[in-house]
């Protein structure tokens, strides 16, 4: 095409979008709306609360929660970097049971969707988290983290190892509720990663969460030393988002009945439906809350904006968009097509 | 939600950025953070424009609020240049807009009875010490300061702790102005001088350490706001954690944004910045058994 035309979005109709449903399914475990924060980037929902209302969110994922308490990694932990952050924080955090004592009822009494994280370093850790968690009022979700690259012994990251992460998630299945979704967080640092996602869905996990961090290191040019007291860290923020749209991308094509949780470098709308386009069914915000505490709220609201920009009827319309063939090339003198082609180019 | 008491997010706009010896002077608007800010206390400011590369929050202690006036509240801030998020507020001109969250933090603890505080400040460290000298002043406390820096363009503040305060020690490490030395080469006399009953402290952790140090030789309370790297502020990435001991004698790993930055000397565990204790509640070696 040799024309080119600018045409801005019609301004939002605020009643349309009051109007506008965002609900969204992932299997059996149904949202109000798409977007929620992402595990380690939220503690447990009551610091955020001071900027927004949580409960107003599809979800809160927990920091990982382990079964003892745990100091987590030395200082240094955080690293800036060039559009995002590494962070060695070691799974800092007070063990089940302080958790089930005051973090858990807090998002309950607050109305909150709490999608818990658990994490462990054997698969009887993960055994006995799924086993506390079970008699708990108040757990809508649980998300196994078995990508944390925080660990002294990178053997230890199940998601690097399809029958240690199916071990992990047949246990935690099989321990949970039968009502409670479980969904597996995968890590990106993997040859295939297609392959661990069948491997945990094989093992019964209703559902997958992508990206964890991708490991990375940086180096002090002052000291010329390790930034990181730990040495290497997972990267996360805007710098990974790509890296999220393709593991989504690639579990979707080959699962698209899977319900994928997608997260990585998300801190606008646009970024939360890029995810959605590549196949997941709802998003979460983690290292923009960093930038902007209220940003969980301020993506909902953007991708609000987008869907409707776009003439999706609903979430699930536009989940996995991406994969669908183009539609036909518009006619010669179809000059809205053509000017709705654009728009959307320019604006993606 | 956001209560009378808990921080706020606001869009703040600059009213003045000007130079001040070796560091920045920022005022900017920010509606409700003034109202609610006690001495010591921070805000975290977002740099570099909207899409920007910087993704993380920058600390800055609260110099002064003022919720009158005709901007309504303002707050002052004081940094140097030390990487690409400084230079980009430094580079702000009037009316530019900055995202402000705060105020962020437990500030000091002003002393119920009148008596006299030392207030210790390293380089701009010394910037949140000038309300809180006047908030004891105003409680009928005596005053004395202690400032120390590098050189002299890295002394902030001398002439208004000596408008406020009965006596102001000065050092610097290369003599330029005041003694040569660093401020716990005087702060011994200063305590003795003045009969300090307390010690309030601000600047680099060695700082913080020395001065801990000194108090309890005297055995004075001291309180010191930190400087830890922060990268959220609000007390949900725990980057910033240090290891503090507890009413109960357990040492956790505390976040300096939310528990602190106003930790008791006594109770940080200088030596051991940096590293988890091995007795730490929750360390790997099985710490925190004291307990």
């Amino acid at each position: 095409m040799t024309r080119f035309t600018v045409r801005t979005v019609p301004a939002p109709d605020r009643a349309e979008q009051a109007r506008y449903d965002l609900r969204t399914v992932l299997g059996s475990f149904e949202l109000a709306n798409p977007v929620m924060t992402a595990s380690g980037c939220a503690a447990a929902g009551r610091e955020l609360n001071q900027f927004f209302d949580v409960a107003a969110l599809g979800a809160v994922a927990t920091k990982s929660i382990m079964v003892n308490p745990r100091s987590g990694r030395p200082t240094p932990r955080m690293a800036e970097t060039s559009s995002g952050m590494l962070n060695s924080i070691g799974l800092q955090g007070p063990g089940i049971a302080a958790f089930l004592e005051h973090d858990l009822p807090w998002l309950a009494e607050h109305g909150a969707t709490a999608i818990v994280s658990i994490a462990g370093s054997s698969v009887e850790e993960y055994s006995e988290l799924a086993r506390r968690l079970r008699s708990a009022p108040g757990v809508a979700a649980i998300e196994i983290n078995i990508s944390c690259p925080n660990v002294a012994d990178r053997g230890l990251v199940f998601a690097c190892d399809p029958d240690a992460a199916a071990r992990v998630v047949s246990e935690v299945r099989g321990r949970s509720a039968p009502s409670v979704p479980v969904f597996a967080k995968l890590s990106p640092d993997v040859t295939d990663i297609v392959s661990i996602a069948r491997a945990c869905v094989s093992a019964g996990a209703d559902g997958l969460s992508m990206i964890n961090t991708t490991l990375g290191m940086a180096v002090d040019m002052d000291t010329m030393r390790p930034v990181l007291a730990g040495v290497t860290g997972g990267l996360s923020g805007p710098a990974v988002k790509p890296v999220a749209v393709r593991c989504i991308w690639a579990v979707h094509a080959a699962m698209p009945e899977v319900p994928i949780i997608g997260m990585g470098g998300v801190r606008s709308g646009l970024d939360a439906l890029e995810l959605i386009l590549a196949g997941a069914s709802a998003v979460a915000v983690g290292t923009a809350i960093f930038h902007d505490p209220s940003a969980p709220t301020r993506v909902l609201r953007e991708l609000r904006d987008a869907l409707v920009a776009r003439g999706f009827g609903s979430v699930a319309d536009a989940v996995g968009h991406a994969h669908r063939p183009p539609e036909p090339h518009p006619r010669p003198g179809d000059e809205d097509a053509v000017d709705d082609l654009e728009t959307a180019g320019a604006e993606g | 939600m956001s209560d009378e008491h808990g921080p706020v997010q606001v869009r703040g706009e600059v009213l003045s950025v000007r130079r001040v010896g070796g560091y920045h002077h920022m005022a900017l608007t920010a509606p409700g953070v003034a109202e609610r800010t006690r001495p010591g206390q921070f805000v975290a400011l977002a740099v570099g424009g909207p899409d920007t590369g910087l993704v993380l929050r920058r600390a800055f202690s609260i110099h002064r609020v003022s919720s009158r006036g005709v901007y309504g509240g303002t707050v002052e801030i004081v940094f140097a240049v030390a990487g690409a998020g400084t230079a980009w507020l430094a580079a702000q001109g009037a009316h530019a807009i900055v995202d402000v969250v705060g105020p962020l933090g437990k500030g000091f603890s002003l002393p119920r009875e009148p008596g006299t505080a030392t207030l210790v400040g390293g380089g701009y460290g010394s910037a949140p010490l000038f309300t809180l000298a006047e908030q004891l002043r105003e409680r009928g406390c005596r005053v004395d300061f202690v400032l120390g820096a590098a050189a002299a363009d890295r002394v902030f503040g001398a002439l208004d702790a000596k408008r406020m305060a009965s006596t102001v020690a000065v050092t610097t490490e290369d003599g330029s102005t005041g003694t040569r030395g660093i401020v716990t080469d005087v702060l011994s006399d200063v305590l003795d001088r003045s009969r300090s009953d307390v010690v309030y402290a601000c600047g680099p952790m060695g700082m913080l350490r020395a001065v801990s140090a000194v108090a309890a030789h005297h055995g004075l309370p001291v309180q010191c706001a930190v400087e830890e790297s922060m990268a959220c502020g609000v007390g949900v990435c725990m980057t910033c954690v240090l290891p503090v001991v507890g009413d109960d004698g357990v040492t956790r790993m505390a976040r300096s944004c939310v528990e602190g930055p106003v930790f008791r000397g006594d109770r940080v565990r200088w030596d051991d910045v940096g590293s988890i204790p091995a007795d730490t509640y929750g360390a790997p070696a099985g710490g925190g058994a004291a307990r």
